[in-house]
Protein backbone atom coordinates (compact mmCIF):
# COMPACT_ATOMS: atom_id res chain seq x y z
CA UNK A 1 0.00 0.00 0.00
CA UNK A 2 2.05 2.90 -1.07
CA UNK A 3 2.95 5.23 -3.49
CA UNK A 4 6.29 5.19 -5.52
CA UNK A 5 7.88 8.94 -6.74
CA UNK A 6 8.63 7.73 -10.54
CA UNK A 7 4.74 6.41 -10.30
CA UNK A 8 3.35 10.12 -9.09
CA UNK A 9 5.18 11.30 -11.60
CA UNK A 10 3.85 9.53 -14.23
CA UNK A 11 0.04 9.75 -12.93
CA UNK A 12 0.18 13.34 -12.97
CA UNK A 13 1.99 13.76 -16.56
CA UNK A 14 -0.21 11.26 -18.00
CA UNK A 15 -2.95 12.96 -16.63
CA UNK A 16 -1.91 16.55 -17.92
CA UNK A 17 -1.81 15.13 -21.07
CA UNK A 18 -5.23 13.71 -20.97
CA UNK A 19 -6.62 16.68 -19.28
CA UNK A 20 -5.50 18.91 -22.16
CA UNK A 21 -6.68 17.59 -25.32
CA UNK A 22 -10.32 16.91 -23.50
CA UNK A 23 -10.51 20.61 -22.27
CA UNK A 24 -8.80 23.03 -24.57
CA UNK A 25 -11.07 22.92 -28.10
CA UNK A 26 -14.48 23.34 -25.59
CA UNK A 27 -12.76 26.38 -23.41
CA UNK A 28 -11.28 27.72 -26.50
CA UNK A 29 -13.26 26.78 -29.94
CA UNK A 30 -15.88 29.63 -29.16
CA UNK A 31 -13.54 32.46 -29.43
CA UNK A 32 -10.74 31.23 -31.85
CA UNK A 33 -10.78 29.43 -35.05
CA UNK A 34 -8.49 26.98 -36.05
CA UNK A 35 -7.18 26.61 -39.44
CA UNK A 36 -8.95 24.02 -41.73
CA UNK A 37 -5.90 22.26 -42.51
CA UNK A 38 -5.28 21.54 -38.88
CA UNK A 39 -8.88 20.05 -38.15
CA UNK A 40 -8.81 17.93 -41.39
CA UNK A 41 -5.06 16.67 -39.71
CA UNK A 42 -6.87 15.68 -36.98
CA UNK A 43 -9.70 14.09 -37.87
CA UNK A 44 -7.50 11.75 -39.17
CA UNK A 45 -5.15 11.10 -36.07
CA UNK A 46 -7.71 8.78 -33.98
CA UNK A 47 -7.87 6.19 -37.01
CA UNK A 48 -4.03 6.71 -37.27
CA UNK A 49 -3.13 6.50 -33.59
CA UNK A 50 -5.60 3.40 -33.11
CA UNK A 51 -4.22 1.44 -36.19
CA UNK A 52 -1.23 2.18 -34.88
CA UNK A 53 -1.74 0.60 -31.46
CA UNK A 54 -3.71 -2.14 -32.87
CA UNK A 55 -0.75 -3.27 -35.19
CA UNK A 56 1.78 -2.82 -32.75
CA UNK A 57 -0.22 -5.07 -30.02
CA UNK A 58 -0.90 -7.69 -32.80
CA UNK A 59 2.18 -7.86 -35.02
CA UNK A 60 5.22 -7.42 -32.28
CA UNK A 61 7.00 -8.91 -29.71
CA UNK A 62 9.04 -7.06 -27.55
CA UNK A 63 9.49 -4.56 -30.61
CA UNK A 64 9.98 -7.05 -33.20
CA UNK A 65 7.35 -8.13 -36.11
CA UNK A 66 7.05 -11.71 -35.20
CA UNK A 67 3.53 -12.16 -36.16
CA UNK A 68 3.78 -16.10 -36.00
CA UNK A 69 4.91 -15.82 -31.82
CA UNK A 70 1.65 -13.92 -31.23
CA UNK A 71 -0.46 -16.46 -33.21
CA UNK A 72 -3.52 -16.79 -30.54
CA UNK A 73 -4.08 -12.69 -30.49
CA UNK A 74 -4.06 -12.89 -34.18
CA UNK A 75 -6.87 -15.49 -34.36
CA UNK A 76 -8.76 -14.02 -31.65
CA UNK A 77 -8.44 -10.41 -33.61
CA UNK A 78 -11.04 -11.49 -36.17
CA UNK A 79 -14.06 -12.63 -34.16
CA UNK A 80 -13.38 -9.46 -32.42
CA UNK A 81 -13.32 -7.39 -35.47
CA UNK A 82 -16.28 -9.24 -36.39
CA UNK A 83 -18.04 -7.92 -33.15
CA UNK A 84 -16.73 -4.29 -33.59
CA UNK A 85 -18.25 -4.13 -36.86
CA UNK A 86 -21.56 -6.05 -36.44
CA UNK A 87 -22.34 -4.70 -33.21
CA UNK A 88 -20.45 -1.32 -32.70
CA UNK A 89 -19.98 -2.01 -28.97
CA UNK A 90 -17.23 -0.99 -27.20
CA UNK A 91 -18.27 -3.65 -24.45
CA UNK A 92 -19.15 -6.62 -26.68
CA UNK A 93 -16.15 -6.01 -28.89
CA UNK A 94 -14.01 -6.16 -26.01
CA UNK A 95 -16.05 -9.19 -24.27
CA UNK A 96 -15.69 -11.19 -27.04
CA UNK A 97 -12.18 -10.24 -27.51
CA UNK A 98 -11.36 -11.37 -23.77
CA UNK A 99 -13.51 -14.65 -24.34
CA UNK A 100 -11.87 -15.62 -27.40
CA UNK A 101 -8.51 -14.76 -25.99
CA UNK A 102 -9.20 -17.12 -22.85
CA UNK A 103 -11.23 -20.20 -25.02
CA UNK A 104 -8.30 -19.85 -27.09
CA UNK A 105 -5.09 -20.26 -24.27
CA UNK A 106 -7.65 -23.00 -23.10
CA UNK A 107 -7.39 -25.33 -26.12
CA UNK A 108 -4.66 -24.84 -28.35
CA UNK B 1 -48.15 36.71 -27.23
CA UNK B 2 -49.58 33.62 -28.19
CA UNK B 3 -46.06 32.65 -29.62
CA UNK B 4 -44.62 34.10 -27.02
CA UNK B 5 -46.13 31.88 -24.34
CA UNK B 6 -45.62 28.68 -26.44
CA UNK B 7 -41.93 29.66 -27.18
CA UNK B 8 -41.98 30.19 -23.12
CA UNK B 9 -43.54 26.95 -22.64
CA UNK B 10 -41.10 25.23 -24.79
CA UNK B 11 -38.33 26.02 -23.00
CA UNK B 12 -39.52 25.22 -19.48
CA UNK B 13 -40.41 21.85 -21.05
CA UNK B 14 -36.36 21.56 -21.60
CA UNK B 15 -35.03 22.80 -18.74
CA UNK B 16 -37.25 19.97 -16.92
CA UNK B 17 -36.56 17.08 -19.00
CA UNK B 18 -32.62 18.18 -19.36
CA UNK B 19 -32.11 18.08 -15.11
CA UNK B 20 -28.96 16.29 -13.25
CA UNK B 21 -31.19 13.33 -12.69
CA UNK B 22 -31.94 12.90 -16.36
CA UNK B 23 -28.07 12.46 -17.07
CA UNK B 24 -27.80 10.17 -14.46
CA UNK B 25 -30.26 8.04 -16.34
CA UNK B 26 -29.29 8.73 -19.88
CA UNK B 27 -26.01 7.06 -18.62
CA UNK B 28 -27.30 4.00 -17.60
CA UNK B 29 -26.68 2.11 -20.62
CA UNK B 30 -23.45 2.93 -20.76
CA UNK B 31 -22.14 1.61 -16.85
CA UNK B 32 -21.93 -2.11 -18.11
CA UNK B 33 -19.36 -0.86 -20.64
CA UNK B 34 -17.32 1.34 -17.88
CA UNK B 35 -17.71 -1.59 -15.28
CA UNK B 36 -16.31 -4.33 -17.31
CA UNK B 37 -13.13 -1.98 -18.88
CA UNK B 38 -12.88 -0.48 -15.90
CA UNK B 39 -12.47 -4.06 -13.88
CA UNK B 40 -10.35 -5.54 -16.61
CA UNK B 41 -7.67 -2.28 -16.02
CA UNK B 42 -7.87 -2.47 -12.44
CA UNK B 43 -6.85 -6.34 -12.92
CA UNK B 44 -4.14 -5.22 -15.30
CA UNK B 45 -2.65 -2.12 -12.81
CA UNK B 46 -2.70 -4.96 -10.03
CA UNK B 47 -0.54 -7.78 -12.20
CA UNK B 48 1.76 -4.59 -13.49
CA UNK B 49 3.05 -4.19 -10.08
CA UNK B 50 0.90 -1.02 -9.12
CA UNK B 51 -0.74 -0.50 -5.56
CA UNK B 52 -4.51 -0.25 -4.80
CA UNK B 53 -3.88 3.43 -4.25
CA UNK B 54 -1.60 3.88 -6.92
CA UNK B 55 -4.86 2.53 -9.05
CA UNK B 56 -7.25 4.59 -7.49
CA UNK B 57 -5.24 7.29 -8.22
CA UNK B 58 -4.88 6.56 -11.83
CA UNK B 59 -8.28 6.42 -11.74
CA UNK B 60 -9.35 9.62 -9.98
CA UNK B 61 -6.76 11.86 -12.40
CA UNK B 62 -6.22 10.09 -15.33
CA UNK B 63 -9.81 8.68 -15.99
CA UNK B 64 -9.58 7.33 -19.63
CA UNK B 65 -8.96 3.13 -19.89
CA UNK B 66 -6.64 3.42 -22.98
CA UNK B 67 -4.70 5.75 -20.95
CA UNK B 68 -4.56 3.43 -18.17
CA UNK B 69 -4.08 0.37 -19.62
CA UNK B 70 -0.40 1.58 -21.42
CA UNK B 71 0.55 3.34 -18.31
CA UNK B 72 0.42 -0.24 -16.53
CA UNK B 73 1.86 -2.12 -19.52
CA UNK B 74 4.53 0.41 -20.11
CA UNK B 75 5.59 0.68 -15.87
CA UNK B 76 5.50 -3.20 -16.13
CA UNK B 77 8.18 -3.47 -19.45
CA UNK B 78 10.28 -0.54 -17.15
CA UNK B 79 9.39 2.28 -19.88
CA UNK B 80 10.78 5.44 -18.97
CA UNK B 81 7.89 8.23 -17.84
CA UNK B 82 8.86 10.53 -20.92
CA UNK B 83 8.25 8.26 -22.57
CA UNK B 84 5.22 7.00 -21.44
CA UNK B 85 3.70 10.65 -20.76
CA UNK B 86 4.37 11.14 -24.75
CA UNK B 87 2.80 7.96 -25.78
CA UNK B 88 -0.67 8.79 -22.94
CA UNK B 89 -0.44 12.10 -25.14
CA UNK B 90 -0.87 10.75 -28.74
CA UNK B 91 -3.19 7.94 -27.84
CA UNK B 92 -5.51 11.15 -26.22
CA UNK B 93 -5.22 13.42 -29.09
CA UNK B 94 -8.39 12.20 -30.38
CA UNK B 95 -9.74 13.90 -27.91
CA UNK B 96 -9.57 16.80 -29.32
CA UNK B 97 -12.12 16.08 -31.79
CA UNK B 98 -14.79 14.95 -28.90
CA UNK B 99 -14.02 17.89 -27.21
CA UNK B 100 -14.30 20.64 -30.82
CA UNK B 101 -17.17 18.62 -32.16
CA UNK B 102 -19.42 19.24 -28.37
CA UNK B 103 -17.92 23.11 -28.11
CA UNK B 104 -20.76 24.41 -30.07
CA UNK B 105 -23.39 23.45 -27.86
CA UNK B 106 -21.40 24.90 -24.81
CA UNK B 107 -21.02 28.28 -26.18
CA UNK B 108 -22.97 29.92 -23.82
CA UNK B 109 -20.91 28.75 -20.97
CA UNK B 110 -17.98 30.31 -19.15
CA UNK B 111 -14.74 28.97 -19.78
CA UNK B 112 -14.49 27.51 -16.13
CA UNK B 113 -17.82 25.47 -16.68
CA UNK B 114 -16.39 24.08 -19.97
CA UNK B 115 -13.82 23.09 -18.09
CA UNK B 116 -15.24 21.22 -15.41
CA UNK B 117 -17.11 19.85 -18.27
CA UNK B 118 -13.91 18.94 -21.00
CA UNK B 119 -12.21 17.10 -18.02
CA UNK B 120 -14.63 14.51 -17.67
CA UNK B 121 -15.44 13.92 -21.23
CA UNK B 122 -14.88 10.21 -22.66
CA UNK B 123 -15.91 8.38 -25.71
CA UNK B 124 -19.11 7.25 -24.26
CA UNK B 125 -20.31 10.28 -22.47
CA UNK B 126 -19.59 12.10 -26.11
CA UNK B 127 -21.60 9.45 -28.03
CA UNK B 128 -24.41 10.15 -25.71
CA UNK B 129 -23.83 13.98 -25.58
CA UNK B 130 -24.04 14.29 -28.89
CA UNK B 131 -27.25 11.94 -29.77
CA UNK B 132 -28.87 14.85 -27.71
CA UNK B 133 -27.78 17.37 -30.09
CA UNK B 134 -30.29 15.49 -32.51
CA UNK B 135 -33.00 18.15 -32.41
CA UNK B 136 -31.39 20.92 -30.06
CA UNK B 137 -28.97 23.28 -30.25
CA UNK B 138 -27.32 23.42 -26.83
CA UNK B 139 -27.01 20.67 -24.03
CA UNK B 140 -27.88 21.41 -20.51
CA UNK B 141 -24.77 22.09 -18.32
CA UNK B 142 -26.91 19.97 -15.05
CA UNK B 143 -28.02 17.11 -17.25
CA UNK B 144 -24.18 16.94 -18.96
CA UNK B 145 -22.74 16.74 -15.29
CA UNK B 146 -25.35 14.48 -14.43
CA UNK B 147 -24.03 12.39 -17.08
CA UNK B 148 -20.06 13.13 -16.40
CA UNK B 149 -20.48 12.36 -12.79
CA UNK B 150 -22.25 9.00 -13.36
CA UNK B 151 -19.82 7.37 -15.62
CA UNK B 152 -16.51 8.91 -13.45
CA UNK B 153 -18.09 7.19 -10.23
CA UNK B 154 -18.55 4.25 -11.77
CA UNK B 155 -15.23 4.23 -13.47
CA UNK B 156 -13.42 4.49 -10.08
CA UNK B 157 -15.88 1.70 -8.28
CA UNK B 158 -14.74 -0.62 -11.41
CA UNK B 159 -10.93 -0.35 -11.16
CA UNK B 160 -11.24 -0.64 -7.64
CA UNK B 161 -13.50 -3.87 -7.96
CA UNK B 162 -10.57 -4.58 -10.44
CA UNK B 163 -8.06 -4.04 -8.47
CA UNK B 164 -9.02 -5.77 -5.10
CA UNK B 165 -9.95 -8.96 -7.09
CA UNK B 166 -6.98 -8.52 -8.78
CA UNK B 167 -5.08 -9.30 -6.10
CA UNK B 168 -6.47 -13.16 -6.09
CA UNK B 169 -6.28 -13.54 -10.41
CA UNK B 170 -2.45 -14.02 -10.65
CA UNK B 171 -2.74 -15.18 -14.08
CA UNK B 172 -4.52 -12.50 -15.46
CA UNK B 173 -3.44 -13.87 -18.93
CA UNK B 174 -5.37 -17.11 -18.38
CA UNK B 175 -8.41 -15.62 -18.38
CA UNK B 176 -7.66 -13.48 -21.55
CA UNK B 177 -7.74 -9.66 -19.56
CA UNK B 178 -4.44 -8.57 -21.40
CA UNK B 179 -6.35 -8.95 -24.27
CA UNK B 180 -9.09 -6.21 -23.05
CA UNK B 181 -6.48 -3.31 -24.19
CA UNK B 182 -5.92 -4.86 -27.74
CA UNK B 183 -9.98 -5.17 -28.23
CA UNK B 184 -10.57 -2.00 -26.77
CA UNK B 185 -7.99 -0.42 -29.54
CA UNK B 186 -9.94 -2.78 -32.37
CA UNK B 187 -13.45 -1.51 -30.72
CA UNK B 188 -12.59 2.28 -30.95
CA UNK B 189 -10.63 1.81 -34.52
CA UNK B 190 -14.12 -0.17 -35.75
CA UNK B 191 -16.29 2.47 -34.23
CA UNK B 192 -14.65 5.51 -35.84
CA UNK B 193 -14.31 3.66 -39.04
CA UNK B 194 -18.12 3.57 -38.73
CA UNK B 195 -19.05 7.03 -37.61
CA UNK B 196 -17.00 9.17 -40.41
CA UNK B 197 -18.58 7.64 -43.71
CA UNK B 198 -14.81 8.06 -44.98
CA UNK B 199 -13.91 3.96 -45.07
CA UNK B 200 -11.62 4.58 -48.23
CA UNK B 201 -9.40 7.31 -47.03
CA UNK B 202 -9.53 5.92 -43.25
CA UNK B 203 -8.20 2.80 -45.08
CA UNK B 204 -5.52 4.05 -46.67
CA UNK B 205 -4.43 5.75 -43.13
CA UNK B 206 -5.15 2.88 -41.06
CA UNK B 207 -2.69 0.75 -43.37
CA UNK B 208 0.08 2.75 -43.84
CA UNK B 209 0.01 3.41 -39.65
CA UNK B 210 0.41 -0.32 -39.69
CA UNK B 211 3.06 -0.65 -41.97
CA UNK B 212 4.78 2.26 -40.66
CA UNK B 213 5.17 1.10 -37.24
CA UNK B 214 6.18 -2.23 -38.17
CA UNK B 215 8.86 -0.67 -40.18
CA UNK B 216 9.68 1.32 -37.90
CA UNK B 217 9.98 -0.87 -35.46
CA UNK B 218 13.04 -1.98 -36.22
CA UNK B 219 15.41 1.01 -35.65
CA UNK B 220 12.52 2.49 -33.17
CA UNK B 221 11.19 1.95 -29.62
CA UNK B 222 7.47 1.09 -29.40
CA UNK B 223 5.78 4.60 -28.18
CA UNK B 224 7.72 6.89 -31.05
CA UNK B 225 6.98 4.30 -33.54
CA UNK B 226 3.45 4.90 -32.39
CA UNK B 227 4.03 8.87 -32.81
CA UNK B 228 5.92 8.66 -35.81
CA UNK B 229 3.22 6.05 -37.70
CA UNK B 230 0.33 8.57 -36.09
CA UNK B 231 1.59 12.00 -37.74
CA UNK B 232 2.87 10.29 -41.26
CA UNK B 233 -0.36 8.14 -41.38
CA UNK B 234 -2.92 11.70 -40.66
CA UNK B 235 -0.37 13.57 -43.00
CA UNK B 236 -1.23 11.05 -45.65
CA UNK B 237 -5.08 11.42 -45.06
CA UNK B 238 -5.07 14.76 -45.28
CA UNK B 239 -3.17 15.02 -48.95
CA UNK B 240 -5.29 11.98 -50.48
CA UNK B 241 -8.02 14.08 -48.91
CA UNK B 242 -7.01 17.09 -50.86
CA UNK B 243 -6.42 14.92 -54.36
CA UNK B 244 -10.12 13.98 -54.54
Amino acid sequence: MEIRWHILLIIIGASIVTLIPRVVPLMVLSRINIPDWALRWLSYVPVAVMAALVGEELLLVDGRFSPFQNHIELIAAAPTFLTAILTRSLLGTVLVGIVSVMLLRMFL
Amino acid sequence: MVQENIQLHKQDVNIREDSFLQGVKDCIPTLLGYLSIGFAAGVVGNTSGLSIIEITLMSLLIYAGSAQFIVSGMIASHGSPASIILTVFIVNLRHLLLSAALSPYFSRLAPVKTLLIGSLLTDETFGVAINKTADKDYISEKWMHGLNITAYLNWIVATLAGAFLGQWITNPEKFGLDFALPAMFIGLLVIQFVSRGKIAKDLVVAISAVVIVLGTSFFLSGSIAIIVATVIAATLGMVVEKWK
